[in-house]
């Protein structure tokens, strides 16, 4: 568990939100820069190396997608964390699939968020209760009418059963230690699991998760 | 006293004028009412003789009172006042239509006030040129388009300059013109051209009109136009209308096939006819496509313009709800609460429009799938008891008697979260699965003993429990003081496979 305060960046086009987020992470974090366009943070981030980043979602000019995948490549140790005001998984799945390690709503009180950006720099994975309705949705456990050619990898494309109750637990508004006590394991282990759930967000190709992306857009 | 009863008014009172129009003036020569048809006194119908006044103009003298001129004079003096008063109370400025009595654009009004010849006169002119020669119909339609309504300065016609699809509509008549000029030359019917001209004028004059008319002159025209819409525009399968239509086609016909027939020899006939239906048929080749061109081109602008309206509708509501919450929200800015609680439903409601297509305004009375009913739970607890209920759905399926009862129960599991717990938020949670729906409520706020709650106090809590157990339902309550509540509902589907559709 390091100790050292994160560094954090942060990327938003909204000059008000970014002040508040300067005022509630406070002494906390070490906030060593901010930018309101895909290009200055791409640059900006690649000269300073923070350990976590805040990102907002819906950036002009690419989205925070752009920044993730331009950074991940040369600066593999930055983290992401998603900020979204939409709370509509369609916007999160992008940057998440590009290598955010989990997002929270813009209504996040100050605490949650420092307590978020801290567990990102430890290299755990954020999950709000509806990203984890949202993984539980795609990786069901029936496989929909699609899925039934394409033979699925059980390593990317399934959840095991523990998985599967921890993001339960998740969805229903349990904190990770409510889970872990629930579960009757170590937090640790919940974290485990939570990590290799994102980890199968990312990889999986299961036609599921695309599809459910594209039909929402649609609908 | 006049016997019967008219009603004299005076006709040098510069009111009754205004409208040029001399209804109300009764036959100054034959019955002079008190002396003289001076202005200054007049009788109403009801017998009671109304206000005396000094007469006040160039002519008279202002020493005597009216009534006392003899009646010779007041009659030379009255007839030379009402010339002068005529032609004084007239309208003077440049040519207008009227805008208030008006049959169909007002030009015969207009054209009546101006000169002072008689409206029902120019009417009959009206109509007398456009029987004979057409040129009626389109003098007026010209008119119609270049002269302004009264009190303006710009005609129709400046703002159809700007139309370009209009002026090609109308310009499209012009083939339609040179073809029946070509089909009278061939057929020898001098008379067709001049009737020809002024009704395609008139008619594209019309088209101009109608697409550039204000709404108010625009509606007289569709009055007009109702009938014949009716019958020429295919709407429904109304059988009186196919028969109307199939009516009036054969009369033409025949009216046509008649006259050619009756004239000619019949292969002579033949082969004009034959001519006659290449050269239409050539007509409708070369210009039929720009004719499709245009009539598609005012289907897409009609269709973006209801699109246009709509959006604009749309965004006035939204912007019109937000604009009220934030109103609200400075107005109880020392109730924090209130704030966050006035914030969040606007947020809900903003978001769901945004990304849902969720229009503000048009609520559902019924909800038909569970994600909708959940929704609905949030959004009315949330706005009776002040408290943040955050909502997550996995799978979603129709409703049906047992799942609402399991509904029924959630609300009332949240309800009493709001209520009893002191906790900031309560978390939703609602996934359907084939077989089974499970609803699950936590708070984490004060909790309770469930051993100790007293009988008397479970009342409706325990009917909603007990009512959804009766439906095959199972509801576990689990919680400590200190803990916070956890309550879990489940409830087996009665179809047992269902597809899932997309989560919410």
């Amino acid at each position: 568990m390091r100790t050292a305060t994160p560094r954090v960046f942060l990327v938003d086009d909204h000059e008000l939100f970014r002040a508040g987020v300067r005022n509630e992470l406070g002494t906390s974090v070490e906030i060593v820069g901010e930018a309101d366009d895909v290009s200055p943070a791409i640059e900006l981030i690649s000269e300073r190396e923070p350990d976590v980043v805040l990102l907002d979602v819906h950036l002009p000019g690419g989205g925070g997608q752009a920044v993730v995948e331009a950074v991940k490549g040369e600066h593999p140790s930055v983290r992401f964390l998603a900020l979204s005001v939409s709370d509509a998984p369609e916007d999160v799945i992008a940057v998440i699939r590009a290598g955010a390690r989990g997002y929270v709503t813009k209504t996040i009180s100050g605490p949650e968020l420092v307590d978020a950006v801290r567990r990102i720099a430890d290299g755990d994975a954020v999950f709000s209760p509806r990203l984890a309705g949202f993984v539980l949705d795609a990786f069901s456990a029936m496989p929909g009418g699609a899925d039934s050619n394409v033979s699925l990898d059980p390593e990317l494309d399934q959840l095991t059963s523990r998985e599967r109750e921890v993001m339960r637990l998740i969805a229903r508004g349990y904190t990770y230690k409510e889970t872990a006590r629930e579960l009757s394991i170590s937090i640790k282990t919940v974290e485990t699991h939570v990590s290799s759930v994102l980890r199968k967000l990312q990889l999986s190709t299961r036609h599921q998760l695309t599809r459910w992306a594209a039909e929402r857009r649609l609908i | 006293m006049p016997p019967g009863g008219r009603e004299y008014l005076c006709i040098y009172d510069d009111t009754e004028e205004s409208s040029g129009s001399r209804r109300a003036r009764g036959r100054p020569w034959c019955w002079p009412p008190n002396g003289g048809w001076l202005c200054d006194s007049w009788t109403r119908a009801s017998g009671e003789p109304a206000a005396t006044r000094e007469v006040e103009d160039e002519y008279s003298d202002g020493e005597y009172r009216a009534d006392e001129y003899p009646y010779w004079l007041s009659h030379w003096r009255s007839a030379a006042r009402r010339h002068h008063r005529h032609w004084r109370g007239r309208y003077h400025g440049p040519f207008r239509r009227s805008r208030d009595a008006r049959l169909l654009g007002g030009v015969a009004e207009g054209l009546s006030k101006r000169t002072g010849i008689d409206v029902t006169i120019i009417r009959v002119v009206f109509v007398l040129f456009g029987l004979a020669s057409g040129t009626g119909v389109a003098a007026y339609v010209l008119a119609w388009l270049f002269l302004p309504v009264e009190g303006e300065d710009t005609n129709i016609a400046q703002r159809a300059m700007e139309d370009r699809r209009g002026i090609a509509l109308a310009l499209a008549f012009l083939p339609a013109l040179v073809a029946t000029l070509l089909l009278a030359a061939a057929l020898r019917a001098g008379w067709v051209d001049s009737l020809a001209w002024p009704l395609f004028v008139g008619a594209a004059g019309l088209v101009l009109l109608w697409r550039n008319a204000p709404s108010d002159e625009r509606a007289v025209l569709e009055r007009l136009a109702q009938p014949v819409l009716n019958v020429a525009v295919p709407q429904g399968r109304s059988w009186r209308r196919i028969s109307a239509r199939a009516l009036i086609g054969a009369v033409l016909l025949g009216g046509g096939l008649f006259a050619l027939l009756a004239g000619h020899p019949s292969h002579i006939f033949l082969r004009s006819l034959g001519g006659i239906l290449l050269v239409m048929a050539a007509f409708v080749v070369i210009f039929g496509p720009w004719w499709l061109g245009i009539a598609r081109d005012l289907v897409v602008e009609r269709q973006a313009r209801v699109l246009a309206e709509e959006r604009a509708n749309v965004a006035t509501r939204v912007h019109d709800s937000v604009l009220q919450t934030l109103a609200l929200i400075q107005r109880r800015a020392d109730d924090p609460q209130q704030v966050a609680q006035l914030a969040r439903a606007q947020e809900r409601e903003l978001r769901s429009w945004l990304f849902n297509g969720y229009v503000p305004g048009s609520t559902s009375s019924e909800d038909s799938t569970v994600g909708e009913a959940v929704q609905r739970v949030q959004r009315e607890v949330e706005a009776a008891h002040g408290i943040k209920v955050e909502v997550v759905t996995v799978g979603d399926c129709d409703l049906d008697d047992d799942l609402r009862e399991l509904l029924a129960a959630a609300r009332e599991a949240t309800v009493n979260s709001a209520k009893w717990s002191a906790a900031p938020v309560v978390s939703l949670f609602a996934e359907v699965e084939p077989d089974e729906v499970s609803i699950f409520v936590r708070d984490r706020g004060k909790g309770f003993d469930p051993g100790s709650v007293p009988p008397d106090r479970k009342g409706v809590s325990e009917s909603v429990f007990g009512r959804m157990s009766r439906h095959g339902g199972v509801a576990e309550v689990r919680s400590a003081p200190g803990e916070g509540t956890d309550v879990a509902l489940k409830m087996p589907r009665r179809v047992a496979r269902r597809p899932k559709r997309a989560a919410s």
